[in-house]
């Protein structure tokens, strides 16, 4: 699968990257070569075969519904970029 | 004492030959004078060591497994207090606020950390060049590279700056670099020991495992660190054996499976030769050696390669710049803070899996990538499945070349993913497997793999043992570092 | 011209479990700010979800109660987006397999007759923390209590004709999800919250118009209001020649219209995976057995029975059913106050509901128990005190911890028996005293209260001294 530019826009939008204009071609490159490496997997017939998500067969375990964590705001807080009265601070978010 | 095993060391810190505190020292003089050659950890922490060392001695016999013995940790394990970075500029401010599990485990288990060991970024790659602090060196040969992306836990114990380590394996990323530095490697079964405060690259291959100089120090530290964790939902409520016990059974009748696919093309002859010689030990142990087929592993690295950034794409979403980790200096808004902080902060091969595991998940190419990939995954599963019908375990070279030099591949992704050939099915299929030193191809080391059904480590343990017991190609151990 | 009106609902529930849907902190409203946000909820590096067993109960219960499938085996998703009040970049949700689907419920309608509502799906997911708007020197403030707190998201299918019908829909799950117990219900604090999907078509075409989603109605007044403007709106732009443009819409109460938030083009693309940190929830056979049996009467049931077993009219038994804890309430009072549940419809859904409005309370908060209010309403049944009187007698009770009787005695309210018998009593008392009535007559004002203490004491204090004074005055001349 040979990519765009204007994929390679995309892919990065919706990762939330920064690609500059002269990486893009590079970008345009490696992920073709690597999506063209990818579809190797044509050559499988998986017609009718289960996906596999899991490597073990098992079901969901369920936690019985007790409050057991209290409050580290403190000890989260103290590596974080900013913060002001207990809240997290990010440039203003416009809706 | 460097030259002792985990094994040895604990019986003698139990006989009282020396003192843990006496121990960790000596581990600590070779880092500080040997480890500005391999760039093997990127924390260091001695002070924490010998005061941890010290209560070890306290306990004395009353300590669990690992009492006293010195060990490094992947800077991918979050240790509370202790800075843990996976490589990545994104955390390199990230001081962990909590244990991961297996720190846990193995603080109980007596084991006293050195420091966190550097590593592929996000453990993304297979060489340990990736590392935002700069590449990991192969003691063997300080112009190549270790593997990875476990490679500064694969290197220090190769150069004996630590007895063991612990590593992560989410496409080979414990066997292999084990082979590339001529150590013992185990990946554990998918489940056996829990993901709980490891940080996550491609959440439904990613196992923790161990490094060690022999199969039997491998069986220690999964002692310590197997097990039920309630944290993890993923995590097999199975009990653990005694590995320890479970290594002098004989392994006569065991029958060993041979994929013909994995001895064809692109194998290095001198590598199929040893590989070839260490067969012949099993059989002379009385090992059944048989030739199987696992048809669908060539498409493991295609399927692999879809799975694995798929999951990563959405795994390093929360490295946003909010609550912890790297935040670009004066965001113009919430959208520049978002796209600076991400690419300023991940390195090129983590964008880059990034950027393809979001396209195969992406409206329109879901079911011709992902959906497609997660259904090999069954095919290279059941391939497996049908080849432990008749065998016990599935023998292999761990990679088809010997450790490559630094800057070799690093340029050419693909060329860079072929070198997981043999370890990625394994974890498609969330089997164990264990990489085993078989000797030498123009003085670097050669690793074979074996792989076992699941929760039957203590086979491939077994079997690991016993072929250690017949030979010394893991008591080899690079000059410069004696 | 004539226009068809097609709407469809989203709601978001919270349930009100004491701890968040993958982590074991505490989902309490109003806390210190994040300090309800564990390292799982706040997406630390190395965490892993486990799955909370009571949100999957609730789930399922409401599943139960809109006669749906549960399914056996619903798989967990990741939707990946950013956004700062999202910590890990993405929200676990279900998309392929919902734990709930395939559930109808049935709305009164106003004329009288009813209509059956498809539910095409209930699935369990994560809410998200909150932003904070206020200037903080320029910068958002971001919560995380909330992150993690689990929601059902109902959707219904789109089969609601105007925004009445959509409204009418809406109360019956507000009613149905607090009946079941499994959300508080408080719209205000966001517990209950809807997105509302509409589109419009001329009367006979087939093919649906083009829909736009509003979202974040947390009232139902703002969903009626948000709908009927978008209705309005859509037929303006046909009308005048353009097209509805598929997207999301914000609804704004302050002028009452929506507006664009962003449009199909603009629209993520979630790139919805199944969680490999999660696996299939199959929910075993005993725990559906005993979810049936918890299962309450629920409001339609109640209603009918309402009718049959106190002979409420339907308009009464559907206002007294619409919450269960109204609903006990009634039958307590019904109970305490010797079967006058026609009295009692009308002051627990009169005074009582007032009060309780105007106080901001509700009915679980009452300052009048069912007791005291049914000893109240006896009082009425007695004739001891006029309904009028009651409504005063009630106004205190419900300002101190008095009993009817209390407030009666103490203010003196209880109504003279007959007045006839008030008379009888009088005559008798001035015809038996002479002597003082000359008395009287003769100047000495003071003797007046010589007679009114004679008829209290026959009337042990239950006489009207007004209406004793005025009686006295009209024989004593």
């Amino acid at each position: 699968m040979a990519l765009s530019t204007e994929d390679i826009r995309d892919i990065a939008k919706l990762a939330k990257l920064q690609i500059n204009e002269d990486e893009l071609d590079r970008y345009k490159q490696e992920l073709s070569r690597i999506l063209e490496f990818v579809e190797q997997m044509n050559q499988a017939d998986v017609e009718n075969i289960e996906p596999m998500a899991h490597p073990q067969d098992m079901i969901q375990p369920l936690r019985v519904d007790e409050i057991t964590e209290t409050n580290l705001r403190e000890k989260f807080q103290c590596i974080a970029p900013a913060t002001q009265d207990g809240l997290y601070l990010v440039p203003k978010v416009i809706e | 004492m460097h030259k002792l095993t985990v094994a040895q060391q604990a019986k003698a810190l139990a006989a009282k030959e020396f003192s843990s505190e006496e121990l960790v020292n000596h581990y600590i003089q070779r880092i500080e004078s040997h480890d500005e050659q391999l760039n093997s950890f990127v924390t260091f922490t001695p002070e924490q060591a010998i005061e941890n060392a010290k209560q070890a001695d306290v306990r004395g016999k009353q300590g669990g497994i690992l009492n006293g013995i010195p060990i490094a940790l992947k800077d991918i394990f979050c240790t509370d207090g202790v800075k843990t970075s996976c490589a990545s500029r994104m955390l390199d401010n990230f001081i962990a606020p909590y244990d991961a599990a297996v720190v846990t485990k193995l603080n109980q288990a007596g084991a006293v950390s050195l420091g966190k060991t550097n590593m592929d970024e996000f453990a993304m790659g297979s060489s340990s060049e990736s590392s935002f602090y700069g590449v990991v060196k192969n003691p063997w040969d300080t112009e190549r590279v270790p593997g990875g992306s476990s490679g500064g836990s694969a290197a220090a114990v190769a150069a004996r700056l630590a007895p063991a380590s612990m590593g992560t394996d989410t496409g080979g990323s414990i066997r292999q670099p084990a082979a590339f530095c001529g150590i013992t490697g185990l990946k554990p079964t998918y489940g056996r020991v829990s993901r709980y405060g490891m940080i996550a690259y491609a959440s439904s291959l990613d196992q923790g495992g161990s490094f060690g100089i022999t199969s039997e120090d491998c069986a220690y530290m999964l002692q310590a660190i197997a097990g039920h964790d309630a944290r993890d939902s993923t995590s097999v409520d199975q009990p653990v054996p005694d590995y320890v016990a479970g290594l002098n059974r004989s392994i006569k009748g065991l029958r060993i499976g041979l994929p013909e696919e994995f001895f064809q093309e692109g194998l290095d002859a001198g590598i199929a030769e040893k590989i070839q010689q260490a067969c012949d030990v099993l059989k002379s142990l009385g090992c059944e050696i048989k030739p199987i087929s696992l048809p669908n592993a060539k498409l493991a690295i295609a399927a692999y390669y879809v799975i694995a950034p798929a999951e990563c794409s959405s795994n390093l979403s929360r490295f946003d710049g909010v609550r912890y980790g790297y935040r670009c200096e004066n965001p113009k808004g919430l959208e520049d803070m978002y796209l600076r902080s991400r690419s300023e902060g991940l390195g090129e091969e983590v964008k880059r899996r990034i950027m393809v595991g979001a396209y195969a998940l992406s409206a329109g190419y879901y079911d011709a990538y992902y959906l497609k990939a997660q259904k090999i995954r069954r095919l290279i599963s059941e391939d497996y499945r049908a080849a432990f019908n008749q065998v016990d375990a599935v023998l292999s070279p761990t990679t088809p070349t010997t450790a490559f030099k630094v800057n070799e591949k690093s340029n050419d992704p693909i060329t860079m993913y072929l070198s997981d050939i043999y370890t990625i099915g394994v974890n498609l299929a969330g089997l164990p497997g264990i990489s085993l030193p078989v000797g030498f191809q123009q003085n670097l080391p050669v690793g074979m793999q074996l792989v076992s059904n699941y929760f039957e480590e203590q086979t491939l343990l077994n079997l690991g043992h016993q072929y250690q017991q017949q030979t010394d190609h893991h008591l080899q151990m690079p000059k410069e570092f004696e | 011209m004539e226009w068809e009106v097609v709407i469809g609902l989203e709601i978001h529930t919270q349930l009100n479990t004491k701890t968040k849907i993958f982590s074991a902190a505490a989902t309490a409203y109003g806390a210190d700010p994040n300090t309800q946000a564990c390292a799982v909820d706040l997406g630390l590096p190395g965490v892993l979800p486990v799955l909370n067993k009571e949100a999957v109960a609730k789930a399922a219960m409401f599943g139960l109660a809109v006669d749906a499938t549960i399914n056996d085996g619903s798989v967990f998703d990741r939707k990946n987006y950013f956004y700062p009040d999202l910590p890990k970049g993405y929200q676990i949700s279900q998309l392929a397999i919902p734990i709930v689907e395939h559930g109808k419920l049935e709305i009164a309608l106003e004329d009288g007759s009813t209509k059956v509502v498809g539910i095409t799906r209930a699935h369990l997911e994560e809410d998200a923390g909150k932003s904070l708007h206020e200037d903080f020197d320029g910068m958002t403030g971001i919560d995380l209590n909330r992150a993690g707190t689990p929601l059902i998201e109902i959707v219904s299918e789109p089969e609601m004709s105007s925004a009445k019908e959509a409204v009418a829909y809406m109360k019956k799950i507000h009613s149905i999800v607090q009946y079941l117990g499994i959300c508080d219900g408080n719209m205000q604090e966001g517990s209950f919250r809807c997105d509302a999907n509409v589109s419009v078509r001329r009367k006979g075409e087939m093919e649906l118009g083009t829909r736009t989603e509003t979202k974040n109605l947390n009232s139902f007044r703002f969903v009626e209001r948000a709908i009927n403007y978008e209705i309005e709106r859509q037929i303006d732009v046909i009308e005048s020649g353009g097209r509805v443009v598929q997207e999301t819409r914000l609804y704004d109460a302050d002028d009452d219209s929506t507006r664009t938030m962003r449009t199909k083009e603009e629209a993520n693309d979630y790139r919805y995976f199944p969680d490999p940190d999660l696996l299939p929830v199959k929910l075993d056979a005993d725990l559906l057995v005993q979810l049936q049996e918890q299962l309450p009467e629920l409001p339609d049931v109640k209603q009918k029975r309402f009718c049959n077993q106190y002979g409420l009219n339907n308009d009464d038994a559907e206002q007294i059913s619409a919450s269960r804890d109204m609903a006990d309430y009634f039958e307590q009072v019904v109970k305490y106050a010797n079967g006058e549940a026609k009295m009692a419809v009308n002051w627990v859904s009169g005074e009582l509901s007032g009060a309780l409005n105007q106080n901001n309370l509700e009915i679980g908060q009452t300052q009048v128990s069912a007791e005291r209010l049914a000893q109240l309403i006896s009082r009425i049944s007695d004739n001891t005190i006029s309904g009028k009187i009651a409504k005063e007698v009630f106004q205190a009770m419900w300002s101190s911890d008095k009993t009817a009787d209390q407030v009666i005695e103490e203010k003196g309210l209880q109504q003279i028996l007959d007045i006839g018998e008030l008379e009888a009593i009088v005559d008798k008392v001035v015809g038996e005293n002479p002597k003082q009535a000359e008395q009287y007559l003769s100047g000495k004002d003071k003797v007046f209260g010589f007679f009114v203490g004679k008829v209290m004491q026959i009337t042990k204090g239950k006489a009207n001294p007004a209406q004793v004074n005025e009686l006295l005055k009209s024989k004593l001349v």
